[in-house]
């Protein structure tokens, strides 16, 4: 296999990571004001997460670099292309990590009210415009001969993409509230089950009619698979957690993630940014990095990557029992006001 | 403005900005690590109250920390995607291992830190901080060899076909000489920084109890963490005067450009003299330049080790460089940035050090210091190293323009790569684009950095717990229902 396909699928594993690990961080931070009425339950939504989603954030960051080391083309134009939109998930990654850090800090309502606020959107945005952006790669985009991309902000939101913006913020949702399910007890955990059953029916729905016109309009045969996958996983989803059979509804909420990300890099394949117009497409040949640097790069993933599984899997295991609002410790945060 | 500018302004804001926070997180981590180490040999519950002050002082400023570093990878595709295009296949290289080899590493381990008092065995989770400190150290090293490379690209070729740098030599880019000065000078720098922080809080603590009467405190507590900060800025103090050196003659070899700007040096001279003071305008012409006070001889020993040796000036420089890159730019850095950074960062770093030096004297012999201008001379020597890194890196930075790959001296085959910063800007962004991301940032970093402060303040103010439960599960075993020791 050519090194560039290598890393194209390595790309896509890193993505796949990240999708399905911050997916059910972004689906606890979406429904912080679903399920977290009071204080004390929303404090139990965030130490589920609490030891992890810093971690988990981290395969957006391998994605990235891995990106501009194996495919600097691909990198500099979506990353120059999608500007707004990255600028947008930028600023919401921004203010949703130091929520998460400093919530606890301060012992005063309104400094959590705040703290909550920037969770809830840190979540949404990123939830939404992911899926915006990787529709946008399996539909093309307007690139120019030299692989530019010409388009605005706007082309970006054009219906396709939009209905995959709501497929992730909709998939994140029930990850995060199946994550939810399966991480609590108590009141919490009866909630998120039955909203997890509701959820899942409409990602159902969504995600389904997402894959199709995906299938019918940008893809191709093969990647049918893909969607039948995810199609079963959707399936599984929606018994699992009529049942309330809460580490089944996680693994076919997490298969339904990989599915999807096998669609969208399968429809993008032999490009790594398709254009409206085939004949500018970028490919992964044209993007990739040389052989030399692939190389050495995949000696490094190779060794590392499972390394990396292996503890961030201790960490769950470690963090494994079920969180109540009993274990929740009184605030430890200081008054806002000076001593 | 046009949209380099703008994108310059942009990246100067968001990396100055962003190395605030990240040589303290640098610095601070381990020593909370050796703090938790002297609680987990000794059992004296001093340390492991101090661990979790300063621990949480360290959370508060890595949470920042990490949140702007995302802005760093991201915004070279966004602002830079010429620039990307051009050196990914080597550039990108240490930015992906340092994800894979040291973020993973150390925001895991931070969580099992975090999460992990009454959950984790005392040893294991003692190695957890350790890790974290070894990974920020990690971290350090590769993003430092992807900017050694902008300042001295080797292991590289230029492939005319694609008109792109391409890797030749792993080894040679992660054992660039300037990665080896750089990596060591940083580091010392981020420990002179939490050095400073903990004898700075610790101090201001040990005069403040003493004046509320608890004097045990402050001998029992504060005292022997003013003692491993000061200790740590003195270490690392004479680190940073030796790897500044050792950085001051490569610089002399590749870069002789950025030196002779250093000094405004504008005519080349034997003995090149150290200038205090000069004036000049901000036209960045040579002929405004006056140096007022010098001292004979030190700038060229910095640069070669030998006081009569010749320097190049800046007018020779540019035009050697006209002859070897083309007519019409300016290859001059601008001169007043340059010539007062590097002061700053030596005499803000220097003046750090020498205070070390006078607290330690000080506190000689078991004696504990209660003045009140003790106590805020410590607060008001906090900043200094934090500024005295910035201006390392706008000299460093702003040292290097025009070019965003220096081209090494000399240039032969493996050389031969270089890119001025005008040709590095992203084609497809427009100026208005910039513009709203600038805004964004600077107003969202500024709130930030007014919470941050705060919340600092509010905890350093705040002082050691008079009591710390040890709840480890080597003393209370684990499993049962009870509150976690920890939660957000």
């Amino acid at each position: 296999m050519e090194l560039s396909t290598v890393w194209f699928l390595l790309i896509a594993v890193l993505w796949t990571g990240y999708l399905v690990l911050e997916g059910f961080d972004f689906g606890v931070g979406m429904l912080l004001p679903v399920l977290g009425r009071k204080d004390t339950d929303r404090r139990v939504l965030i130490n589920t997460i609490g030891p992890v989603w810093d971690g988990n954030e981290v395969w957006l960051l391998t994605a990235g670099g891995a990106t501009f080391a194996a495919f600097p083309e691909w990198y500099a134009t979506m990353f120059s292309g999608f500007y707004l939109a990255l600028l947008l998930i930028l600023l919401a990654l921004i203010v949703r990590v130091v929520a998460f850090e400093w919530r606890g800090k301060i012992n005063d309502d309104r400094w959590r009210r705040w703290a909550d606020r920037a969770l809830v959107v840190g979540s949404w945005v990123p939830g939404v415009l992911w899926g915006v952006a990787f529709a946008n790669l399996v539909r093309g985009v307007h690139l120019d001969a030299d692989h530019q991309y010409v388009g605005t902000f706007f082309d970006l939101l054009n219906p396709f993409a939009l209905l995959g913006g709501a497929t992730t913020a909709l998939i994140f949702l029930t990850h995060g509230a199946v994550f939810l399910a399966l991480k609590t007890d108590g009141e919490i955990r009866a909630r998120a089950g039955a909203l997890a059953a509701r959820l899942s029916v409409a990602t159902l729905v969504v995600a389904g009619a997402f894959a199709v016109w995906a299938q019918l309009a940008y893809s191709v045969t093969w990647t049918w698979a893909a969607t039948a996958a995810a199609a079963i996983a959707l399936l599984v989803l929606v018994g699992a957690t009529r049942m309330r059979r809460e580490g089944l509804a996680f693994l076919a909420s997490a298969v339904a993630i990989v599915a999807a990300v096998v669609l969208i890099f399968g429809s993008m394949w032999p490009d790594v940014m398709p254009a409206l117009d085939p004949a500018n497409s970028l490919s992964v040949a044209e993007a990739s990095s040389t052989d030399y640097t692939l190389t050495v790069m995949t000696w490094v993933a190779v060794v590392l990557t499972p390394v990396v599984l292996l503890y961030q899997g201790w960490t769950y295991w470690v963090f494994r029992k079920r969180l109540t609002v009993e274990q929740i410790p009184e605030h430890t945060g200081l008054p806002l006001e000076r001593v | 403005m046009e949209a380099l500018d703008l994108a310059r302004w942009q990246f100067g804001i968001t990396t100055v900005y962003h190395f605030i926070f990240v040589p303290l997180t640098i610095g601070l981590a381990p020593l909370v690590a050796l703090m938790q180490t002297f609680w987990v040999r000794t059992g004296n519950e001093r340390w492991l109250r101090l661990t979790k002050f300063f621990g949480k002082l360290l959370l508060i400023n890595f949470a920042i920390g990490v949140a702007t570093g995302i802005v760093q990878e991201f915004q070279f595709g966004m602002n830079w995607s010429e620039y990307s295009r051009f050196v990914g296949d080597v550039f990108g290289a240490p930015l992906a291992m340092e994800a894979l080899a040291a973020f993973f590493v150390e925001s895991t381990f931070l969580g099992l830190w975090i999460f992990g008092w009454d959950r984790l065995p005392k040893k294991i989770h003692l190695a957890c901080i350790w890790a974290v400190a070894f990974a920020t150290n990690l971290s350090a090293y590769f993003i430092l060899a992807a900017n050694s490379w902008m300042q001295h690209p080797v292991g590289a070729i230029y492939n005319e076909e694609t008109g792109r740098a391409e890797m030749v030599d792993i080894g040679a880019v992660l054992s660039n000489p300037t990665l080896l000065a750089a990596f060591p000078h940083t580091i010392t720098a981020a420990f002179l920084t939490a050095g400073t922080f903990v004898a700075g809080i610790a101090g201001w603590w040990m005069v403040r109890s003493i004046r509320q009467g608890r004097e045990e405190l402050a001998r029992d507590v504060y005292r022997p963490a003013v003692v491993l900060g000061v200790v740590t800025m003195l270490v690392s103090g004479v680190g940073i005067g030796a790897t500044g050196d050792w950085q001051a003659k490569l610089m002399y070899d590749q870069q002789p450009m950025k030196m002779s700007s250093a000094e405004a040096l504008c005519e080349g001279e034997n003995g090149a003299s150290f200038s205090l003071l000069t004036i000049g305008d901000l036209s960045n012409s040579c002929d405004g330049v006056t140096h007022i006070l010098t001292i004979p001889g030190v700038t060229s020993y910095l640069a070669s080790g030998d006081f009569n040796s010749y320097l190049p000036g800046v007018e020779e420089l540019q035009q050697r460089s006209e002859e070897l890159y083309g007519e019409g730019v300016d290859y001059r850095p601008n001169l007043a940035v340059t010539y007062w950074s590097f002061r700053l960062m030596i005499g803000l770093g220097a003046g750090s050090a020498a205070l070390a030096l006078a607290v330690l004297w000080l506190m000689r012999k078991g004696r504990v210091v209660s003045h009140a201008w003790f106590g805020k001379l410590a607060l008001v020597a906090i900043p200094t190293p934090f500024l005295a890194s910035a201006f390392g890196w706008i000299f460093t930075e702003m040292g290097r323009q025009p070019w965003v790959v220096v081209p090494n001296p000399n240039p032969s085959g493996i050389d031969g790569v270089w890119m001025l910063t005008a040709k590095g800007v992203s084609t497809v962004v427009s100026p208005g684009m910039v513009i709203a991301s600038m805004v964004a940032f600077t107003l969202l970093y500024a709130l930030l950095a007014v919470i941050w402060f705060r919340l600092m303040v509010r905890f350093a103010a705040h002082g050691v717990a008079d009591t710390e439960p040890d709840v480890s599960p080597d003393n209370q075993g684990t499993g049962g229902d009870r509150p976690l020791s920890f939660a957000y």
